[in-house]
């Protein structure tokens, strides 16, 4: 008989290692050409509004990665992605998205209201808390410096 | 622009893009984490390189590579409260929220729509 420590290392010993390049240079490669994609945007939009300000031309580039990443979820695509690229899908907006979009799939059977709309914030919900507290904690921080 | 800027330019968002979810991926191979603590982790990242000031250099040089990342929602929130903060304690506490109103409401809107649209196929193992 193995006692529980001895079980864990003879796991680790056996498992199969999945060598460490072959997910790195996928996450790479791909969220580097998602941010590519990105930037593409990001000149389009400078050049067809050359009026409008850096902000507003970043809320459109994101907004539109947001459009395609949960579209693409919707098709099934996305996680097709996800499953070669790893973080490279997970980090980008586009997954940001993606989180939101597919529980809200997966829970519709639930019901609208406690499956579709509550499930879709699974993920996105404590991404969005402590984005939230986290920038109020920045306001309350750079107030209280400038008063110094 | 020469076209040979334009293949600088984009290359550096490559690099920058690929190095951020590179690290991501460490993290998952090395820590198994799952993929809401990964956005919470970046997102964070992107509040602190906003709030200590580091995020404007690097997004000048990677543009697109730290902005398209989870990375570039935290900064706008962090930049949304900066800037706030100099207006009056309200505003510092409320801008961060209002910096990403556009990204969030695409996400809970598209994501609602999908939902409508789309029918979930069974995962298979």
């Amino acid at each position: 008989m193995m006692d529980g420590k001895e079980y864990c290392e003879y796991v680790s010993k056996t498992a199969p290692k999945t060598s460490e390049l072959k997910t790195l240079l996928p996450a790479f490669c791909i969220g580097g050409i998602i941010c590519m994609i990105g930037q593409g945007f990001t000149d389009l939009y400078a050049y067809l509004l050359p009026e409008a300000e850096e902000s507003m031309i970043g809320a459109l580039t994101s907004m539109t990665m947001i459009f395609f990443g949960a579209l693409l979820t919707g098709f099934g695509i996305y996680d097709k992605i996800g499953g070669i690229a790893g973080a490279g899908s997970i980090v980008p907006i586009t997954g940001f998205a993606n989180s939101i979009a597919s529980p809200a799939m997966e829970f519709r059977k639930e019901g609208i209201i406690f499956g579709l709309m509550a499930k879709m914030f699974v993920i996105a919900g404590p991404v969005i808390v402590t984005g939230v507290v986290s920038s109020v904690i920045v306001g309350i921080i750079y107030t209280i410096v400038a008063a110094v | 622009m020469e076209w040979w800027e334009y293949l600088i330019k984009y290359g550096k968002v490559f690099l920058v893009g690929g190095a951020v979810c590179l690290i991501g991926q460490i993290l998952i191979n090395r820590t198994k984490m799952t993929s809401a603590r990964i956005l919470v982790t970046f997102l964070v990242l992107g509040v602190v390189l906003e709030a200590v000031g580091v995020f404007e250099y690097i997004k000048e040089w990677g543009g697109a590579g730290i902005t398209v990342p989870i990375t570039g929602f935290g900064s706008s929130l962090a930049k949304g409260a900066i800037d706030g903060s100099k207006i009056s304690l309200f505003h510092a506490v409320t801008f961060g929220l209002a910096s990403v109103s556009a990204g969030l409401t695409a996400a809970i809107v598209f994501g609602f729509l999908v939902a409508l649209i789309f029918k979930s196929k069974p995962k298979k193992l």
